[in-house]
């Protein structure tokens, strides 16, 4: 069996900063317990011994598929600009500054 | 009078071909269903207007992009979000003229097997309100078995087209992975999204499929199908081996009724003609579900990093931009996506990465060795869709690892890209029971031609008892 050690808090706030989650206090209290015994439960597949075994990213053996890396027409920019939250001019807005 | 529960799609086909019905006489029997049923069953997040033309009607789940009609995938983070381009399967179905009634409701980013964690509330069974249709794919389901859509794409990642269909009563395929196009598609986990159809019989389910399966520019996995999709004929099943794995019938917590439905209808396959024998999938029925609940939150937690607040969708107000995503991705996602995500981002980062990512990606070729090794011996395989009938509302909400176990059955074939047809086998407790099929990759054809024999063979009538 490897590791089912149990996620500290400071883990999961940690984790939480990668994934840009700011969670509220009540979150943080819950999903300590689901994280916990979700990965609990996936840690069964250490219970195997597969060091001869490759992995499997892909379900199909397909090659890859190259394009020549020409310039075509893409979204016009009102249309790429649509859906924005903010915007100012041609460009999306966002809050200034932050080590993001 | 169109009977919009009756009608198969064939059927309302043959009927417009004739001029029987016209096109818009055809949408609006179905608009009227949907103002009738729908305010019950809550199967659609948005219903469309008529765009005209003679096609026949379509639902469509709503993470599959639609250009001006609002697509959410059942997040509070897409509220508003109008999409700019169709996806391919949209373009495919227009090209064929048929029109969209509406989006019908999803678990939260196909996120879940009950539709509860849609943030638009969930959607109910049509045989029994106060049960869940299932999920993610339930709105679609719900729909078609309730008359609100001749037929319906929804997308499954690990069941989410087969196991609604098992517990609405109607026929879903969760196509071989590849063979139909994720373009403009919410993504959740990209190496086993596929979005595939749900209908009332066999035919339609594969006439749909053929509309929608193929090779497309835009998206670099998907592959040309090696033969044409067939519509099944009446046929008998000699000739063909059906495989039984121990494991997928016998698992705990399966319910008695669901096992003896299941085991009613491989005898109905032997007196067809097949040959039905015991197998075994050992390691893919106890290691699946741990494989997939690694691999695919943490390709959710990839594809939903997207979600910042930025380009589209909700925008929590913020002074400084960091707090911005952070603050837009607490109240935008919902808490599967976030439990999700949280998953996912643990199980890639430093220090985790092999002992749950990697080794979960080995286990995925153990999954794939152990079907290959029986499509030697069985042209197909079958089992139990879901464990269970349609349970109650509320059921497996507070406890997520109960909620995952609705897919226990389905999840093993998925993770080695298999195709699986549900179809419709029987009653227990009043409730539909689904049967999956599953065969090697590019299989569709055979599916079809078991899943129509059989459906033939057990008269099933897939409009709910109470809607009679």
């Amino acid at each position: 069996m490897a590791d089912t050690q149990k996620i500290s808090r400071e883990q999961l706030l940690h984790v939480a900063h990668l994934a840009r989650l700011e969670l509220r206090e009540d979150e943080i209290e819950r999903l300590e317990g689901q994280l916990n015994d979700i990965l609990q439960a996936v840690s069964k597949v250490s219970e195997l011994d597969l060091s001869d075994v490759p992995p499997t990213s892909h379900p199909l053996e397909v090659v890859n598929v190259w394009a020549d890396d020409e310039p075509r027409p893409c979204l016009p920019v009102e249309e790429a600009l649509a859906n924005a939250p903010e915007r100012e001019g041609d460009f999306f807005k966002v809050p200034p500054g932050g080590a993001a | 009078m169109i009977d919009t529960l009756r009608l198969s799609a064939e059927e309302a086909r043959r009927l417009l071909e004739a001029r029987e019905v016209s096109g818009a006489e055809l949408y609006a029997a179905y608009r009227t269903a949907i103002d009738a049923r729908d305010p019950e069953l809550h199967c659609y997040l948005h219903v469309c207007e008529d765009p005209g033309g003679d096609g026949l009607p379509i639902a469509l789940k709503d993470v599959i992009g639609t250009k001006g009609i609002p697509t959410t995938a059942g997040s509070k983070i897409l509220e508003g979000y109008v999409p700019v381009y169709d996806s391919t399967v949209v373009e495919r179905l227009k090209v064929q003229g048929l029109r969209i009634l509406g989006k019908t409701n999803t678990d939260e980013f196909a996120m879940g097997s009950s539709t509860e964690n849609s943030a638009y509330g969930p959607s109910h069974n049509p045989w029994d309100p106060s049960r869940v249709p299932g999920g993610s794919g339930g709105g679609s389901a719900a729909a078609v078995s309730a008359g609100l859509a001749p037929w319906a794409l929804g997308s499954d990642t690990g069941g989410s087209i087969k196991q609604p269909a098992a517990l609405c009563g109607n026929v879903g395929l969760r196509p071989t992975y590849g063979t139909v196009s994720r373009y403009g598609i919410v993504a959740f986990a990209s190496s086993l999204d596929q979005v595939g159809p749900v209908a009332r019989t066999v035919r339609d389910c594969a006439l749909l499929y053929s509309l929608i399966a193929g090779r497309d520019e835009c998206d670099t996995t998907t592959v040309e199908l090696p033969q044409p999709v067939e519509l099944p004929q009446a046929q008998d099943l000699k000739g063909l081996r059906i495989g039984v794995p121990r494991e997928l019938n016998e698992a705990e917590g399966i319910e008695p009724g669901v096992a003896a439905a299941v085991q009613a209808a491989v005898a109905k396959l032997e007196g067809l003609g097949a040959e039905v024998g015991e197998c075994s999938l050992p390691l893919s029925v106890e290691y699946g579900m741990a494989c997939y609940y690694l691999i695919t939150p943490a390709e959710a937690s990839s594809n939903l990093a997207r979600y910042d607040g930025v380009r589209y969708g909700y925008r929590a107000d913020a002074d400084e931009r960091l707090e911005m995503y952070e603050r837009t991705r607490d109240e935008g996602f919902g808490d599967e996506p976030k439990r999700r995500i949280m998953v996912g981002t643990y199980a890639l980062s430093a220090g985790y990465y092999d002992a749950y990512y990697a080794q979960a990606q080995k286990v995925r070729t153990v999954i794939k060795r152990e079907h290959d090794a029986l499509f030697e011996t069985f042209d197909a395989l079958v089992s139990p869709t879901s464990p269970t009938v349609a349970f109650p509302l509320g059921a497996r909400t507070a406890d997520p690892i109960a909620m995952y176990l609705s897919d226990l059955l389905t999840i093993p074939s998925c993770m080695a890209g298999l195709p699986g047809l549900n179809v419709p086998c029987g009653l227990s407790e009043g409730l539909p029971v689904g049967l999956q099929l599953v065969g090697p990759q590019f299989a569709e054809n055979m599916l079809f031609r078991i899943g129509h024999a059989l459906e033939q063979a057990i008269g099933f009538d897939p409009v709910p008892e109470r809607l009679r």
